[in-house]
Order: C-alpha cells, then sequence, then structure tokens
C-alpha cells in the first residue's frame, strides 16, 4: 500500500490529493523535480520498505533506478508472489465497434482514419462471444472506440445481460459514461471498467487529442472515480507509453492510484500499459519506451502498491510476455484481435492496434506453466455479484 | 413535598425552583447538568422550572475520567 | 500542527484526567504535559461531596474540554451522555466511548458506529475510541467521524502498540486524523505511535498512576515531540521482513 501522502512531503504533493476534491492533473513540473532531481535515499533501501511514498515512487521511476533494474524485478517478483501467488488471470478483448468520435493522432480508431468501420449486432457480438468461450475465456473485455450514437448503453445492458450466463466477468472499455449508466451496467453483469488518462501531461494531451469529447482533459480524469462512485469492483486505469515522458507518467499514474485507493478504498484497481505500436494512421511515438522501461515501470508500480492489478497485453511480444511471467504482470490477454467480428472471420481490416503477440490461448497458457505459473481462466464468477446496487459513498 | 434526585429520595420546599434547589445542595449550577424526568434542561431554565411533587432529577457533572 | 475539526492545536498530547491522587496533583501534570485537550467524564453528582467539582479545579479556558462517554454500554446511552456532555456548555466535543463490558473496556464497534451517526447528525464533534480495526475506521470516517482513535493496548493495562500493525493500516488510509488512546504505558509507547505516523496520543493512566505524574507528563510531552519529528523527518520506514533471499531474476529476455 502506498503510505500516507501526508507524511514527510515536502514536495506538497498533498495539493493533488486532497481527498475532498477531484483528483487533479499532477503539475509536471514537480513530477520532474520528484524524477530528476537529487534523490532522497539510495535505490536499494526503497527496495526493503514495505511501504512507500510519491516520492519513493519517483525514485524507482528515475534514472538512478534503472542500474538495480534485476534487485527491482525481484522485489517485485517476491510482492507479487506473497499477493497474488502463482496465478496469471487471462481475459480476451472482445470489439465491438470501431467507430469513433474522435481524432486521437495514435489510434487507428481514429476518426480520420479511412479504415472499414463496423459496429457489430447483438448477433454478431454474440457470435464473436461464442467463439471465445469455446476458446476457454471466461473473463471478457468488451472493447469499442467513443461513439455513444453507434454503440450506447442500452446495447451494452442488452449484451452484458446476455453474455453473462456463459462468462465469468465482463468489463468494457468505452467511451465515458455518467455514474447512472456505471450503475445500470454493474447491475446487467459488467464488474469492472477501464479507462485510461493516455497522458496525464496536460500539454501532450492537447496536443496528440484533436478533436471530440476526448479532447476534454478534465473530464477524462474525472472518469474513473465516477466508475468506482458507481459501485463497480475494479477500475483499470493507464497512459499510453510513447506520449509525455515514462518516467513522469508512471509517477502521475502512481499518484492517481494512490488517490483512487483512499477515496475509493473498497474498489479494486488495475494498471494497463499499452505502448504505442504501429497503427493505421502511422503516428510515431512522441518519446521511445523500449522494453527496458516499460519493465522498470512495471516493477516501481509492483514495489509501490502490492495490491493493483497489472496488466499486459498482446500489443507486446511472447518473449517479452513470457519473460515477465511472475516479475509482476497479474492479468493477460491470449489470442487477442482487435478488429470487430476478427474472431469469427481473421481476414477482416480495421484493426485498432497490431498484435505483438499473436499466440493462441492454449499456447500462451503453456507458456505460463512452462515458466511454474497458473493461466487462471476463471476467477470470478456471476452469482458472488450483488445485482441490487453497489453504490458506495466517497470517504 | 417529596422528589427523586440521583436514585434518592429527598425533600424540596414548595414552589422551589431548579435553580435554588441546587444551590441549596451547596451545588454551583454553573457546571451541573440536570435531566428532569428524563429531560435534559437547558441552563437558562433552572430559575424558570419549579420542582414539583414526585419529579425526578438527575445531576450530573464532570469528573475525571480518561 | 494538529488540526482536528477546524481547530488547529499546537500540542499532539491528549491526557486524561481520571485516577489522580488528587486535583492539585492533576493540574500540575496536565500543565507539565503542555496538553491543550482534556478528557473529562459524566457522572451523577456525589450529594455527599458537593466541592468536589473538578470545574473548579481546570480552567476551562486553558483547555478544550473532551467529554467521554464512559460507562456507557450501548448507543442509546452514548447519545444520552453525549447530549448531557453538550448541555453543559463549551462545544459540541465528544469522545465516544461505548464499552459494554465492564472488565475490559474495549469498545463495542457496532454501537459506536451507530451512535457516531446519529451523533454526528445532532453536530458533535465525534471521537470515536475504536479497537485498531481499520474497516471500521473507514466507516466511521464515512459517516463523518472527526478523527477516531484505536486503542494500543485496552484501556489500564499499560502494555504499549500491541496494535501497531493495525494502527498503521489505520493510519495509511485516514483522512481524519489519528489518536491512538488507550494502553499507552510509557513515553516510547507513545513515541512508537507518533513515529509510524500517528497524528497525536490520548494519555491517562500512565501519568496519572506514576510515582511522580508532573515528571511522568513532561515525559510523555517530549516522547511525542519526538516521535513526530522523527515522523517528519522521515524516519526509516520498517524494514521488511521478508528475506531477499530470491535469485535476482534473469532479465535477459528483455530487448
Amino acid at each position: 500500500m502506498p503510505s500516507r501522502i501526508e507524511s514527510g512531503d515536502p514536495a506538497g504533493l498533498t495539493y493533488f490529493l486532497v481527498p475532498e476534491q477531484e483528483f487533479l492533473a499532477p503539475d509536471f513540473a514537480v513530477l520532474q523535480e520528484l524524477v530528476y532531481g537529487p534523490g532522497h535515499k539510495p535505490v536499494p533501501e526503497l527496495l526493503n520498505q514495505d511501504r512507500l511514498t510519491i516520492a519513493d515512487l519517483a525514485l524507482l521511476l528515475s534514472p538512478a533506478a534503472t542500474a538495480f533494474l534485476p534487485a527491482m524485478a525481484a522485489r517485485a517478483a517476491a510482492i507479487t508472489n506473497r499477493r497474488f501467488g502463482l496465478a496469471i488471470q487471462i481475459y480476451a478483448p472482445l470489439y465491438l465497434s470501431s467507430y469513433c468520435g474522435n481524432r486521437c493522432q495514435y489510434c487507428g480508431f481514429s476518426a480520420e482514419n479511412s479504415i472499414p468501420r463496423r459496429v457489430l449486432t447483438m448477433a454478431e457480438a454474440e457470435a464473436e462471444a461464442d467463439i471465445l468461450a469455446a476458446r476457454g475465456f471466461s473473463h471478457l473485455l468488451l472493447v469499442s472506440g467513443e461513439a455513444p450514437a453507434k454503440l450506447g448503453v442500452d446495447y451494452l445492458v442488452d449484451l452484458a445481460s446476455s453474455l453473462r450466463t456463459r462468462f465469468a466477468s465482463i468489463s468494457i472499455e468505452v467511451q465515458p459514461l455518467n455514474e447512472e449508466d456505471y450503475r445500470r451496467l454493474y447491475q446487467a453483469g459488467i464488474v469492472s471498467v477501464a479507462v485510461y488518462q493516455e497522458t496525464y501531461d496536460p500539454a501532450v494531451y492537447s496536443q496528440v487529442h484533436l478533436a471530440g469529447p476526448k479532447t476534454n482533459m478534465t473530464n477524462r480524469l474525472a472518469v474513473p472515480a465516477r466508475v468506482a462512485a458507481a459501485g463497480m469492483r475494479e477500475v483499470g486505469i493507464g497512459a499510453l507509453l510513447g506520449l509525455a515522458d515514462w518516467r513522469l507518467e508512471g509517477l502521475a499514474l502512481g499518484m492517481h492510484l494512490a488517490w483512487l485507493r483512499h477515496r475509493y478504498w473498497r474498489t479494486g484497481v488495475s494498471v494497463s500499459f499499452p505502448r504505442l505500436r504501429p497503427a493505421a494512421g502511422g503516428f510515431a511515438p512522441l518519446v521511445e519506451v523500449g522494453e527496458r522501461e516499460l519493465a522498470q515501470l512495471l516493477f516501481a508500480l509492483r514495489i509501490f502498491d502490492h495490491d493493483v492489478g497489472l496488466v499486459l497485453s498482446t500489443r507486446e511480444e511472447a518473449r517479452f510476455r513470457d519473460g515477465m511471467i511472475g516479475l509482476g504482470p497479474t492479468r493477460y490477454s491470449a489470442g487477442s484481435c482487435t478488429a470487430p467480428g476478427g474472431y469469427g472471420d481473421p481476414g477482416v481490416d480495421g484493426e485498432q492496434f497490431a498484435i505483438g503477440d499473436q499466440r493462441t490461448v492454449g499456447e500462451v497458457c503453456a507458456a505460463i506453466r512452462a515458466r511454474g505459473h497458473d493461466p487462471i481462466l476463471k476467477d470470478w464468477d456471476v452469482t458472488f455479484q450483488d445485482m441490487a446496487g453497489g453504490a458506495q459513498i466517497p470517504v | 413535598m417529596k422528589i427523586i434526585c440521583n436514585g434518592e429520595e429527598m425533600v424540596a420546599k414548595e414552589g422551589e425552583t431548579l435553580e435554588e434547589f441546587i444551590l441549596g445542595l451547596q451545588l454551583n449550577p454553573a457546571t451541573v447538568v440536570v435531566e428532569c424526568d428524563g429531560r435534559i434542561v437547558l441552563r437558562d431554565e433552572y430559575t424558570q422550572i419549579t420542582l414539583s411533587e414526585g419529579v425526578v432529577l438527575e445531576l450530573i457533572r464532570f469528573v475525571g475520567g480518561g | 500542527m494538529l488540526t482536528i475539526a477546524g481547530h488547529i492545536f499546537k500540542s499532539r498530547l491528549l491526557v486524561g484526567t481520571g485516577k489522580f491522587a488528587s486535583a492539585e496533583v492533576m493540574c500540575r501534570a496536565i500543565d507539565a504535559s503542555g496538553s491543550e485537550i482534556v478528557t473529562v467524564a459524566l457522572r451523577r453528582v456525589d450529594l455527599g461531596d458537593p466541592a468536589d467539582d473538578i470545574m473548579q479545579v481546570l480552567d476551562r479556558s486553558r483547555y478544550v474540554f473532551l467529554p467521554n462517554t464512559s460507562g456507557a454500554r450501548d448507543a442509546h446511552e452514548a447519545v444520552r451522555l453525549a447530549r448531557m456532555a453538550r448541555a453543559s456548555g463549551g462545544g459540541e466535543w465528544l469522545k465516544l466511548e461505548v464499552t459494554p463490558d465492564p472488565r475490559t473496556l474495549l469498545p463495542d464497534p457496532v454501537e459506536t458506529l451507530r451512535a457516531t451517526e446519529i451523533l454526528v447528525a445532532e453536530g458533535f464533534k465525534v471521537l470515536p475510541y475504536i479497537n485498531a480495526d481499520p474497516i471500521l475506521a473507514l466507516k466511521l470516517q464515512e459517516v463523518g467521524a472527526a478523527a477516531v482513535m484505536p486503542l494500543g493496548s485496552p484501556i489500564g493495562t499499560n502494555q504499549g502498540l500491541l496494535t501497531r500493525f493495525q494502527v498503521e493500516i489505520i493510519i495509511e488510509q485516514a483522512r481524519v486524523p489519528v489518536i491512538v488512546d488507550a494502553g499507552l504505558g510509557l513515553p516510547s509507547h507513545a513515541a512508537e505511535a507518533m513515529e509510524i505516523g500517528a497524528d497525536a496520543v490520548l494519555v491517562n493512566t500512565a501519568i496519572a498512576g506514576a510515582g511522580d505524574p508532573v515528571r511522568m507528563a513532561r515525559a510523555f510531552a517530549q516522547a511525542v515531540e519526538a516521535g513526530r519529528a522523527a515522523f517528519e523527518a522521515g524516519a526509516g520506514r520498517r524494514q521488511s521482513r521478508a528475506a531477499a533471499s530470491s535469485p535476482e531474476s534473469g532479465l535477459g529476455f528483455l530487448r
């Protein structure tokens, strides 16, 4: 658990974490100072602590910590093993729609890209889900671009109500919704919501988000709290690696994570690490984030928060994903297709991003087992879910 | 007339006010809290309340405690 | 500075007024402690000894009086005592203590939560005394408690911070001040509580029952200051007991 925010807090970071307010965008100048300024203690000392401050996390993300990557890996492995045992949860994304009203420079679904756009009918979505069920998946992530007119809450409620008979848990990654919508979805059987900030740096944010509702950074920042307030069991946050300085993004992620923990203590949190890869728009990452950097980020967050879910999708290559087993990640997708209808029709066009790890779920599970870990295909059951309510009061 | 005060039977004068009764016990009304027939009495009311036969009083005050 | 319910205090040591040998020693000890908040209890006036009035001894203008509801065995009794305390004038401060078991004086979590809800709605600044239960502490904050007061060990036992691990969690998760109360028997216990990040401590038995309460009060004051200073200076966090004996993981797979 991140340690108490107010303690020994020379950087005045409590400003960002005042509980009564919304989570405010951290001041990147302050983050810069924390990460690149003189370190306040040696990195090895941090690796022995059970509780870390935000300033400690900054140190783990700093250039100075890179030299300690193996030790960080060992510490992350020990924590992950103690908290999660050998479990790696397996899920599949199910892309429902490639329509999107936003123009985001980095994304294959950006509104100005000429890709074939498609939204699955209910029957088509169910057919895709059937394929995934037959492959053994029990956890689904329903994904869509952000176009409420093409895919709205009613659609999701209907789909979730139907799918929950066949899948242990259903998560969504769609356009931001209001709290009432999230509550409806929870009652329909959606268990968690992912909504990534993409970047916590306001300057970069406005640079890459050119049009559409997503251009409003403040609105975006407020969504995870809304998800938690509506009673979802888990909220997924993340930054797109390759936009702003990954060390500062990592620190901002840590702060967002710590804030959510404090404010919505009943809600689980997971962090994803989408790393910019080739997409239809041909967008080149603004900063280079290699595998060593991603590894350091992942280890740092694991050491900072023993409990947070860490997700590695098929954006990453098989070799990397295999190597990271046991070092922090708790959730892997497998056999993914990021174009709507792609499971039934593998030749279909219009994917959101290119797949790095193209193995089947069977192959991924075998690789996990080969490394002494347990691929978990079913980690929940719909009967555990209280359909009556679930909304919680923020502290 | 007879009244109950702190669980004991006591005697009060006819027409005596709460304030007078408390003073009669050598107590400082400013530091005593009074429950009269189960209802907390506000300090300003002490001079206005006249005791009646059989009234049940609890006189409470702060004491040392942790 | 310690801030409780919008009020700022310099001292992080709260003292209780019970069990002192005499009013005079009590006054000098409280003075020596530097405390700005003292707890008092409510009891029936002893009609046989009308002059025994703590309010004649303690200067109400110097201290915030924190009445406790000691003796209450359920929420109903606690609420009744709270209303009486308020009727005495001087603010809505309340240390909520619901202790149905007279042998252990351990607090009832269910009745404490119920009473807190009622009293917060009536405008009290409620400081509930609880076992060091992190979930209970969170729930009390949700219903508006002005602070939480987890015990270090049962009242009067002087066993110190037996609940250290849970108190650390409470401190981590807290949105209101955390005041460790009960069982702190030595200045080192108080220092320990402050070192792990408690906002304040409350001490009664250890001072009142000491051979020289005035000196002991001063010792506690110093310990609280030392502990807090250490905390603010970034005291080394507790070292993980897990032996880092796992071999350094091979990272050769990274490109």
